[in-house]
Order: structure tokens, then sequence, then C-alpha cells
């Protein structure tokens, strides 16, 4: 049973969201100086948009904000208010407050109303305090408008007497040409009345000119209408409430004596010329009043410019709109479940196809043959479907991006330190999951940044730096990847002092000789913290360890390079889609694994002369005069016991992060093939060195591996490699 | 179960660990089937048998014996995977076989009493009584949620 | 009675807000997103009475309006303007521009019906 306004309500978030980024796009402009009417108008509607859908919904604290953020809108949009640096700062937070508001009010959760009191005070400073009593009073109920008239006569006792007249008034009503103009029609007036009673309406035809000289345009006709009801005036006011103005009105309640002035140009008897529109000529049931109709001067409304002939110039927009992101793009909303759907279809697909060849293998087919053939059509077929799919889901990180913005806004001030926020190529897409799983990672490596990354605003301006720090965040497709980095122009990862930590905690032997390298990466340990002092943002236990773990789990990589005194970069990288990967399919125990082939470099043989001992625990492989750590997978993944003899042991060199090698061993490699990624539910345990499983073409499981994991797993039980790249012979 | 004024009818599937009875609310259980050979997860403790393919998902299969400390005994083809759904996770539970399904209701249900054991980290729900024999309501939620064991 | 109806807002929620109020009562709702697009879809309908917000995208309210009644057929057609605010100048505005009457934001369902009944029939 699906609620209809709940699901509106529902849309109505989703369409807050992209209000609210729209917002963040605009303030952006107009903050960087290059914005122009437009710009100005998109954030004004943002705000217009999101209090009036809130208003429908009744979230009166929304409504009550976004009230005041628009106010100020308009009065920049008229030019009454212009925009200054301070100015522009409150914006920023007034969006940020806005946007918890609709989250709040979405989530149904309290709001935060002591932070909104401040913002609006500060919002009406701009506007001086007048406006401030005026708008309180707007209430969001609909009310008719009411015709103020003077001739409202008193003593509304009705007596129910034979002899005297019904309840009820007499109305006048002879329209002018506007009232046509605007699409208003005299009969659907006089139908409504009637529904308020039983109306005896008498036509005014004395005006009517000759038929000759007759103008459709121009009305002639007035009306005299006696209605019986005892409903409200500001009922009967009510029906006339768009036309009052453009029209010769006056309504009078049917009891006691009328006062009235002599009468000027109206005489009683009727033109000869019948009109169409005459309606029949009853005996107008009038009770003690002057005959015919009163013309009295145009009632209208105490209005500041109520003039509807003045030709006033119609503001047209132009049609131009430069903006590229808000281009009329078509586009159709998908339920994501409908998505997941698909996608794991098109999983099967790839599965049901790997089945498919391996039996046509056995079956002995040439592999020339018409069905291999076919068949290798239909993989590739089936790979572009699969990637069409994926792209599906993917969004451009640009909603993320502005979030990070704002927490560059939130940390920088809670440290006191002025930050800037560079974006680039936030129009790269990526899978839709991946963007709201990398949020949090992104949030922490941005508030370190702040936090730790730059320096004190004394400390860069005495180094000759700007004041301004600048943290960079850019996104990029790069090979088959989707590339994020996260980089600060601060000080620097201060190596010796990282060092000491590490040692200190234990993480590291106090002899250990490490490389720049290493010593960065030993920010990943878990347990590391450099915070002396817990400051308020970054917190404490959680390091860089629990943002590597997030990365990883989305099949990505992380690494970090720093340069002391220009700043630090991490780089992430992403798989463009999680679904499919190009793996090795490899024999170990009596098990097979999947090793990602981006990472496999390439394969050996192990003899003696290849192989090397460094000391107990830790082999190498020597590879044209390098030598590589060597790891025992069956061993590593607990399937069996170190072998005794590594001779004519098959090994594959893998690269992993920073471009470090390993050689793994396996039992025997059987191909390289396309595998579908199943995830593994991690609530229930987690494999450590595993990333995914997969089905094999004959239903087998067989788990992907993830060799960085494996890899620092094995160093942190045999503990970092400490020979250099060349041993003596 | 839930705590309405009427009795609540609750079906339960009964299945039988070594010589012990136990059973879940048939409500989780999403499927049976048949032992399958299970693709291991490298360092897992020793109730987490590893992985099936179940219809193109990979479904964790757990000991539920080996979970719950009861004696080992071997592994055969007459044993039976529960297959079970908890917040939007399945998994498999390992079982000697499954015996039946009965509807009891609340009144015939029993808390466990405090010394047994298990009911510490109450994966026993409840108890119940059918013909005599002592039977075990599971707490599938407390049953499925092992402690994390990241072998780091 | 089947009254067909063109309701012109930018905002999604409030196009669906409309929908919901009115095709219960047996009114034929077609919408569109902002003026230039209702300009658009205007030529293919022909509605007895005309919804339409005034801040939208592209063209706003007073300018639909004016393309409208530029338009010989739709010279009379109603037109009711939305507004969230019951500000004389913009109902002066409205009207200026052609619009036949107003309904204020946040609607009142029954009211819309009727106010539309009144200028449509």
């Amino acid at each position: 049973m699906s609620d209809p306004m709940a699901e509106i309500k529902a849309s109505f978030f989703i369409e807050c969201e992209e209000l609210l980024e729209a917002m963040q796009d605009g303030l952006e402009e107009l903050d960087s100086g290059e914005s122009d009417i437009e710009t100005i108008n998109v954030v004004f509607r943002a705000v217009h948009s999101i209090k009036g859908g809130a208003g429908a919904f009744g979230l009166e604290g929304l409504v009550r904000f976004a009230h005041r953020y628009e106010t100020v809108m308009d009065a920049i949009r008229s030019g009454t208010l212009s925009i200054d640096p301070d100015l522009m700062k409150v914006f920023f937070r007034a969006a940020d407050h806005l946007s918890d508001l609709v989250r709040v009010s979405r989530d149904d959760g309290e709001l935060p109303v002591a932070e909104g009191e401040a913002l609006i005070a500060e919002l009406n400073a701009y506007l001086g305090a007048e406006e401030e009593d005026e708008e309180e009073e707007e209430d969001i109920e609909f009310q008719p408008m009411g015709l103020a008239l003077e001739l409202d006569l008193g003593g509304d006792d009705v007596t129910m007497d034979a002899d005297l007249p019904k309840p009820g008034f007499t109305i006048t009503f002879a329209p002018e040409a506007e009232l046509f103009d605007t699409g208003n029609e005299p009969f659907l007036i006089m139908r409504a009345l009637q529904e308020l009673g039983p109306c005896d309406i008498v036509c005014n035809t004395e005006k009517l000119p000759e038929l000759s000289t007759l103008s459709a345009e121009i009305p002639y006709l007035s009306w005299t209408i006696t209605l019986t009801s005892d409903v409200d005036k500001d009922e009967v006011l009510s029906v006339f409430e768009f036309v009052e103005g453009l029209c010769v009105l006056n309504i009078e309640q049917n009891s006691g004596v009328l006062e009235l002035p002599p009468l000027d140009d109206m005489p009683d008897t009727m033109d000869d010329e019948p009109s169409e529109e005459q309606e029949p000529a009853e005996e107008a049931s009038s009770p003690e009043k002057p005959n015919g109709a009163l013309e009295v001067p145009d009632m209208k409304k105490e209005e500041p410019q109520a003039a509807p002939k003045a030709a006033s110039p119609k503001e047209t927009k132009p049609a131009a709109n430069q903006q590229a992101a808000s281009t009329a793009k078509s586009v159709v909303r998908v339920d994501l479940d409908r998505i997941e759907r698909l996608v794991n279809l098109v999983g099967e697909l790839v599965i049901n196809q790997a089945m498919l060849s391996q039996s046509l293998e056995s079956a002995g087919l040439s592999p020339h043959s018409d069905a291999m053939n076919g068949l290798e059509e239909f993989q590739r077929l089936t790979r572009d479907i699969q990637d069409s799919v994926m792209m599906i889901r993917a969004q451009p990180v640009k909603s993320l991006f502005q979030r990070m913005s704002r927490i560059v806004r939130e940390s920088s001030a809670a440290v006191g330190k002025d930050v800037r926020l560079v974006t680039e190529g936030e129009y790269t897409e990526v899978d839709k999951t991946v963007i709201e799983r990398l949020a949090d990672p992104l949030t922490h490596m941005i508030r370190n940044a702040v936090d730790h990354g730059l320096e004190e605003t004394e400390k860069r301006v005495a180094s000759g730096k700007t004041p301004q720090g600048q943290v960079r965040l850019s996104a990029a497709h790069r090979s088959g990847r989707v590339v994020i980095e996260i980089s600060d122009d601060g000080a620097g990862i201060n190596r010796p002092r990282v060092h000491q930590i590490a040692i200190d905690k234990g993480l590291i032997p106090a002899d250990a000789v490490l490389s720049d390298s290493d010593i960065d990466n030993l920010l990943f340990l878990p347990g590391f913290s450099t915070a002396q002092v817990v400051s308020d943002l970054s917190g404490r236990g959680v390091g860089m360890d629990v943002v590597r773990t997030a990365i990883q789990a989305l099949g990505g990589r992380i690494t970090i390079n720093s340069v002391p005194d220009e700043g630090t970069t991490f780089s992430i990288s992403l798989p463009l889609t999680l679904a499919v990967l190009d793996g090795m399919v490899v024999n170990v125990a009596s098990e097979t694994l999947v090793l990602p082939l981006n990472v496999v470099v390439e394969t050996l043989t192990l003899d003696q002369d290849n192989l090397d001992q460094v000391r107990p625990g830790l082999d190498v492989v020597r590879v044209r005069g390098d030598f590589v750590p060597l790891f025992d997978l069956g061993q590593q993944l607990g399937y069996r016991e170190r072998l005794d003899d590594y001779v004519n042991s098959v090994v594959l060199l893998i690269a992993h992060e920073e471009g470090h090698r390993a050689a793994l061993i396996v039992d025997e490699i059987q191909d390289q093939r396309q595998v579908v990624i199943k995830g593994l539910d991690e609530s229930f345990y987690r494999a450590p060195g595993i990333a995914a499983a997969t089905i094999l073409g004959d239903g087998q499981i067989a788990l992907i591996l993830d060799p960085s994991d494996i890899i620092s797993h094995a160093l942190s039980q045999t503990g970092p490699i400490t020979m250099p790249q060349q041993l003596e012979a | 179960m839930s705590e309405t004024e009427t009795t609540q009818h609750v079906e339960l599937l009964t299945f039988r660990l070594s010589d012990q009875e136990y059973s879940l609310d048939i409500m989780c259980v999403r499927e049976i089937r048949g032992w399958t050979k299970t693709t291991p997860l490298p360092h897992a403790p020793s109730h987490m048998k590893g992985v099936i393919n179940l219809r193109g998902t990979v479904l964790p299969v757990m000991d539920l014996a080996e979970r719950l400390g009861l004696p080992q005994r071997e592994h055969n083809d007459r044993n039976v995977i529960i297959v079970v759904k908890h917040d939007d996770a399945m998994t498999g539970l390992l079982v000697d076989a499954v015996s039946d399904i009965i509807a009891i209701t609340d009144e015939d249900l029993q808390p466990p009493p405090d010394l047994a054991p298990n009911t510490q980290n109450g994966v026993i729900k409840s108890l119940t009584l059918l013909d005599e024999r002592m039977i075990r309501v599971l707490d599938l939620p407390n049953v499925v949620l092992t402690e994390q064991c990241d072998a780091a | 009675m089947n009254l067909e109806v063109l309701a012109v807002d930018d905002s999604r929620t409030m196009r669906d807000m409309i929908r919901l109020a009115l095709e219960p009562a047996g009114f034929t709702v077609h919408t569109a997103d902002d003026g230039i697009h209702g300009v658009e879809v205007l030529g293919g309908l022909a509605p007895d009475v005309i919804i339409t917000d005034i801040n939208m995208p592209r063209m706003d309210g007073f300018g639909f309006i004016d393309a409208v009644r530029e338009q010989n057929k739709h010279r009379t057609t109603p037109i009711l303007v939305l507004t969230t605010e019951a500000a004389p100048e913009l109902k002066a505005r409205a009207r200026e521009a052609g619009a036949t009457g107003w309904i204020v934001k946040p609607f009142d369902p029954a009211k819309l019906i009727k106010a539309l009944q009144m200028v449509a029939g």
C-alpha cells in the first residue's frame, strides 16, 4: 500500500539535494566573482523552491529559515543589497545550515534551533529590522483576498418576515475590458455566485451601442444580481477575488436601508438592441432599494500600484542558459533496485558464458570452429553490455566534492586556519556505491590535511608561503581506473617524528633502516597517530589504516607521496566497475584462487640459481639483478605448511603499491580469464588477503586475492624488508 | 516475537545437532539444501567452514555444532545446510539433519535457565517441550554475530 | 466534468502535488518544467486552464503568460499563477501580465480545485 503523499515527500527531499547542489555551485560562482544575474537567480530559485515544497509538507522550521534566506537573496536580486566577502561567508554557512535542516526534516530529527537563530539574526542584519516584523506575519494558510469595501452596512439581524427581504446581497457588477483580457468570464463568476444561493440576475444593456458600432472587445454589459444566501460577505467577495479592480463592483448586504448619493447617468430604459449575452430580464426583486445598478467609484483595494491599464514593460528572460550543469538533459529516474537486479543478471550471464566456454572446450571443439568464434563474439558483446550496465550507476563525483567543500569550511574554521579547496575533474563519473563509500575516507583525509598537513598561518607566512593554505581534490579516469588525489601545500610529512613515533609504539624495530617512502607508509599502520593533542577534528583512533581498509574494500589502492615543506599527496586508485576483473587463475594447495591480472608482472620458475635466503623466514628470488621477497601463498593462507623445497615452484611476480614487488609461490597456473566479482559478506568474518570471490565455470567458488593485503600481512609477521636492493654476492 | 494480547503462533524448524535438538523461527529460514563442499576462507575461525555457491551468490557456511561448542563429529553427505537470512545477510548453517516444522504458541516457550551452557552469549532464546523432548530455540542474531576475527 | 489543465512549475515536487490534487477530482493534468517548455507543450494541447509558477529558469511565469496571451487562441484562456506570497505587488504584476487569478502556495487541494472551476467552468 503506497501513500502517494509519502512518495512525493520522498521525491521532494531528493529534489532538495539537487537544489542544494545547484545552490552550492551558484554560491561558489558568486564567491569567485565570475557570476552574472542568472547565477543569483539560480540561488534564489533554489531556496525558493525548497521553501515552497517545505510549506506543502508543513515543515515549519525549514520554511522559516528558507524564507529568511530567500528574502536576502531577493534583495540581492533586486539590487538593493550588494555582495561582499563577509556576506558570502554568511551565505555559505546559511546554505550549510539549510542543508542540515533539509536532512533533519527528512529524518524527522531535532531541528538545530540555536544555530538557526544565530544565522537568521545575521541575515536580518543585512536586511534591516523593519523587514523582520513584517515577515513574521506571513502565514502559510491560503487566505482569500478580501475586498475592503467602505459600504459595509451594519445590522446583520435578519428577521424572517414575509415583508422583509430574505437575507442576502445585492450585487452590481460591470466588467471592464481588462477583465476579459485576463481570461476571466462573467458567466463563470455568476455561476459561482449561484453556488452560494439562488440568484436573480438582471442584465443591464443600456450601454449597448448600435450593432454596427459594436466592438467585440469592449464590454457594454453589466448585471444586477440579487443573491439569497446567509453566507458571509467575505464569501461573496471571494468570488470576485480575481477580478477586483477589473470591474465596477458593489456588494450590499440586504439589511437596513441604504442612504445613497444621487444617481448619475443611470437611465432605466434598455436599448432595443439585444445582444447575445442578454440574460432573461426578470423582475428584480429588489427590496427597499433604488432601482437599477448603482455605480460607485472603482473600489480598488489599497494597492500601491494597482493600475491595470498601465502599460508596464514586461520582463522577459532571455532563453539562453549557459550553465552546463543545468542544460535540459533527458533523464530517466530509475529505482536502484532495478539496476541491482540488472547488474546481477548480467553477472550471471558472464558466469554462464564461462561455463559454456569450458564445456565447449572439453567437448573438443576446435578453437577455430564456428561455435568457438561465435562464442568469442558473444563474450565480447557481453562485456560491452556489462560495461554499459555498470555505467548506469555511474555518477559525477561532484556532490561528493561539494560535501568536502563544506568539510574544509568547517574544519578550517575549527582550527583557525584560512584554507581553500580547489577541485578538479568533478564531472568524472564513478559508480554510485563507490561514491557513497568514499565519503568517510575522504572526509578523514581532508580533515587531516587541514588539521595536520597545513601549517599554522604564521608559520606559512614565515616560510614565504601564502597565508591561505590550499587543499586540492581531483578525480580523473586513468588507464581503466579512477584516480582520486588529495593534496595539500603544507609542510609535508615530518619523517623523523613519524619514524620515532613508530619506534616508540613498537611498530618497527629500533634499528630498522627505512626509505622515505617506507616511513610515509608507516602512517597506514594500525594504532598510529601523530596527534600529540587530540584535536577536536581528527579525533583519536581513526587512523589512516581505517581509511586504507575502506579503500581496499572497494578494490582500490592508496599511496602516499610527500615532499618536505611542499606538501603531501594521497593518491587513491579505484576500479572503474566493481563487477568484473581480469584475473589469473591459479591453484594453491587444493584450492583455486584468482589474482587480479593488473598486478601480475610476470611468471617465473624457481631454481637453484635465482633462489636465495636473506634470513630464516625471508626468502628472495633474484630477478634480473634485483631481489624480490618471496611468499608461499599456500602457507600464507593457512592451507598447508611451508614447502620444504621451493625449487621448481611456479612464481607469480606481482607489483603492489608504490611499485614494490613481491613474488608469490603457487602450485600451478591455470589460465587468464575474466571473472565476475562476487562480494563476500564481511559482517560475518573478514578473511585477510581476500578481496572477493568468484564463481567458476564449474560452479565452484574461487577466492579473489588482494595481493597487497597478503604482503602487508606477511611483512607484519616477518618485519619490514630491511635489506638494500642489491645484496653483496 | 511480538507482545500482543492474543497468543502468538510461531512456526519452528527443528533440526538435530549431535544428539540434541534445536530449532529456528521458520520466518528467517530461506531454504534447506544438501551438503556441498565448501571453499575455505584463510585463517578463519574453525566454525567457519567457508563459502559455497548458492545459485550465484557466495554464501558463508558455519558449522553450527562447533559454533555452539558441541562435540565434533564427522561431516557426511547427509548433513544439511539451512540457509537463513538476518538483517539482509544470508548465512548457511551446517546441521546434522532437519526434523520437522512445528507450530507452537508463546505459552509453550520457556526462558532458558541462566546456568545452562551457551546462554551467556544469548544464543539460546528459549526452550520448548515436544513429546517430552527438550528443543532449544536459537536466537539467530546472536548465533550469526560472532566476534570479528581479523587476523592482523 | 473533465477539465484539461497544463501546470508549469520547475519544482518536481510541485508538479507531483498538483497532479495528486487534481487527478482524483477528474482533471487531466499535463505538466511542463519552465516557461519555454510550457510553450512547447502548450502547442500540442488545448487546455481549459493553465497553472504556472513565477520563478522558473529559462523563462519565468510572467514571460510565459506573455507568450501564451500572444497566441490568438489563448487570449482568454484562464491562467492561474502560483505564488508563495500574498503580496499585492505580485498579484498586480500577475494581472498586468494577463493572469486570470492566483493561488497561494502551499495550496489546499480543495481550494485549488475550486479556483480552477471558478475560472474554467
